[in-house]
């Protein structure tokens, strides 16, 4: 983004610090946020006990400490992080990947088909439920890449095409499975389930579980492949310049292909986790569940980076969690939507920082030449 | 036979809404500004035009004024909200699919959140009547559409003003140049699509159900976006375009009234839209029948 001047003001250094405006730009959308229902009179102090004990599991109204909802935040997090990394990896190599929200839907789907349907071995079962549900999800992809690559199709349309075919297509396949109604299916087997009983004991029966690993694995994979292998230089390249990277020789084609599969992957796996690791049963799906979309969000508080996508799909999955303790404080859910949206939009305008760093720049060089 | 003609009125109904929103989307991509956020703008006047139309006929106004306002104060809301899209696109320069998206997102959030403050729901409270059809069923939204589509056609291709905004789509800096002011125009250009999108969130809401949900777009503004694509910029197209997905979407619903489309699982339909028009983006990627600038932010004086 923008670039580290040195000779700069205190203030141009600060503005030039990408961690420092994502923080500067949640911050802007909690503020407004707040304001927000202290306008419709409600109080927003408790929309802050709320976000406290999703954070701590502490009950500010009555001091008792439970912490399932601690845990639960982070299970929440747990698709927003992998759909932010499905985000964050095709934005590194030029593309806005809207997609997300289809390739964790296929994924989703495929993993609620194997559960249901594939042979029951213990480990092996869930273990082939998120290396098919990643596949689908980098075939989702993929198709994109392609797409992009070989025919210049624009990846925003067809990545948002795909959403909404993704979404019927779940429910076309979703209520061919055993014992399935106009919304949920037949119980899954044990052996599909992503159940920790450490966990369990441990967090109060929360939904924690091992689809926690998978995400902490995918967040060191992405750091590693982006910023310590040949492969990843390569991506960068193509997103820093096209041309540049296709006259040293980069494969820019294979490149963009390869991307939007690998960003499929990771929103498909996180599509496999939410299906057996949160839901003993499998969904039939009438509405999207968000997670790809604010995925969008989500990489871009975190820069793209694989530890800002970390943090900030932690923040997103404590937002969500909080949601139904917001509700029973009399505090509308539907804000933490609001302070989402306004963070995104608040991305949009920091482009506007350029302008006021040139201004900055000028009102120095005019102070140093009236010296 | 008698069945086809009797699908006619829902066909137009669903139509009306994708061609308005549609038409809007080409209006402000023609101009040089990328909208996305339609299926938000959509959300906004839908919301807008559902509790204004409630709490209107709770006052007891007259049903016919009632309506006319709600679609007015729905395409107002759009109009107001598309403001942040032109701002972030045109004044900062900015990544014109960020803006779109936040506002989208933003969509989900302030709509539902203005019936939780309003009507203590998740959802707008119901209305008694919405909008009445006129002769052989056919609601007046179908009309709107025909009356947009029309001006927009005219606007664009017959007056000084359209040549002006195609312009800026294609060549900003050679249209500034000739004193045009490519910032007025597509500020003008994305207002007009904010307010088309809220004109058709009000259609949807006010023909099609009864009430505003968090699932009453699901999804059209994206099929209006397709419209425009598949309908490659250009009124006529998009008009066979939305008349295409507006069929497909009435199908979705009614197909269960034709034993012989009974096999589909009515989803088909659903992604009828989406699935062609992917086709024909690979289809035809050969030429590239966008406007030239279409999503660059344009700086006076920069190049």
């Amino acid at each position: 983004m923008a670039k580290t001047k040195k000779d700069g003001t205190r203030l141009q250094q600060l503005l030039a610090n990408d961690a420092f405006v994502s923080i500067l730009v949640v911050l802007l959308g909690f503020l407004v946020g707040t304001i927000l229902v202290a306008l419709v009179g409600r109080k927003p102090s408790n929309m802050y006990k709320a976000i406290f004990q999703a954070f701590s599991g502490y009950n500010l109204d009555n001091g008792k400490w439970n912490p399932r909802y601690l845990f639960e935040s982070i299970n929440y997090a747990v698709p927003f992080v992998l759909c932010g990394l499905s985000m964050a990896f095709a934005n590194r190599v030029g593309l806005f990947n809207i997609g997300a929200e289809g390739q964790y839907v296929i994924g989703m789907t495929v993993a609620e088909v194997i559960a249901l349907l594939g042979p029951q071995i213990p480990v092996l079962h869930w273990l082939s439920i998120l290396i098919f549900a990643s596949l689908a999800g980098a075939v989702w992809g993929g198709v994109c890449g392609v797409m992009k690559a070989k025919y210049e199709v624009s990846e925003v349309v067809s990545t948002i095409m795909l959403n909404y075919t993704a979404l019927y297509l779940s429910r076309i396949i979703c209520l061919q499975l055993p014992g399935a109604n106009t919304f949920k299916t037949a119980n899954y087997p044990k052996t599909a389930m992503l159940t920790n009983p450490l966990f369990q004991k441990f967090t109060n029966n929360s939904m924690l579980n091992n689809g926690f690993f998978f995400m902490l694995f995918c967040v060191i994979l992405f750091w590693f492949i982006m910023e310590k292998t040949s492969l990843g230089y390569g991506m960068r390249a193509t997103g820093f310049n096209k041309e540049a990277a296709r006259a040293s020789g980069i494969p820019v084609v294979k490149n963009i292909a390869l991307s939007m599969a690998i960003a499929g992957a990771f929103a498909g796996l996180g599509g496999g986790i939410v299906a057996v690791g949160s839901f003993t049963y499998g969904r039939v799906i009438s509405g999207q569940d968000g997670y790809g979309f604010n995925g969008i969000a989500v990489a871009l508080v975190g820069n793209c980076t694989a530890w800002g996508t970390l943090a900030a799909g932690y923040l997103f999955g404590l937002l969500k969690n909080a949601q139904a303790l917001m509700q029973s404080k009399n505090i509308p859910k539907e804000i933490t939507f609001i302070i989402q949206g306004l963070i995104v939009v608040f991305i949009a305008l920091r482009s506007g920082l350029q302008i006021l760093n040139n201004y900055l720049d000028k009102k120095r060089i005019q102070k140093e030449a009236s010296k | 036979m008698s069945t086809i003609l009797g699908m006619i009125p829902s066909i137009l109904m669903m139509t009306a809404p994708i061609l308005i929103t549609a038409i809007g989307g080409m209006i402000s991509e023609k101009s040089g500004v990328t909208n996305i956020a339609l299926e938000g703008l959509m959300g906004f006047g839908g919301c807008a035009a559902a509790a204004s139309h409630t709490l209107m006929e709770a006052a007891g106004m007259p049903h016919g004024a009632s309506i006319c306002l709600a679609l007015f104060i729905g395409s107002c809301i759009g109009g107001i909200f598309s403001i942040i899209h032109a701002v972030a696109a045109i004044d900062l320069s900015a990544d014109q699919t960020i803006s779109g998206t936040g506002i989208t997102l933003l969509a989900d959030g302030v709509t539902i959140f203005a019936s939780q403050i309003l009507f203590h729901a998740d959802r707008t409270k119901e209305f008694k009547l919405g909008m009445q059809a006129g002769p052989f069923g056919i609601y007046p939204t179908a009309i709107i559409a025909l009356v947009v589509v029309f001006l927009a056609w005219f606007v664009l291709f017959k007056l000084p003003l359209g040549m002006h905004l195609r312009a800026c789509g294609e060549h900003p800096a050679a249209a500034e140049s000739v004193g045009i002011n490519v910032r007025a125009i597509r500020y003008g250009a994305v207002i007009t699509s904010g307010i088309l999108g809220g004109l058709a969130g009000g259609c949807v809401v006010l023909t099609q159900t009864i009430q505003y949900t968090s699932n009453t777009i699901n999804g059209k503004g994206f099929i209006a976006l397709a419209a425009v694509s598949f309908g490659r910029w250009n009124p006529i197209g998009i008009t066979g375009a939305s008349l295409l997905f507006g069929t497909a979407q009435a199908f979705s619903i009614i197909s269960a009234n034709f034993p012989a489309l009974r096999v589909l699982p009515t989803e088909v339909f659903n992604i009828l839209p989406y699935i062609v028009t992917l086709a024909a983006l690979v289809l035809f990627s050969g030429k590239n029948y966008a406007p030239a600038e279409c999503g660059k932010p344009y700086t006076k004086g920069a190049s």
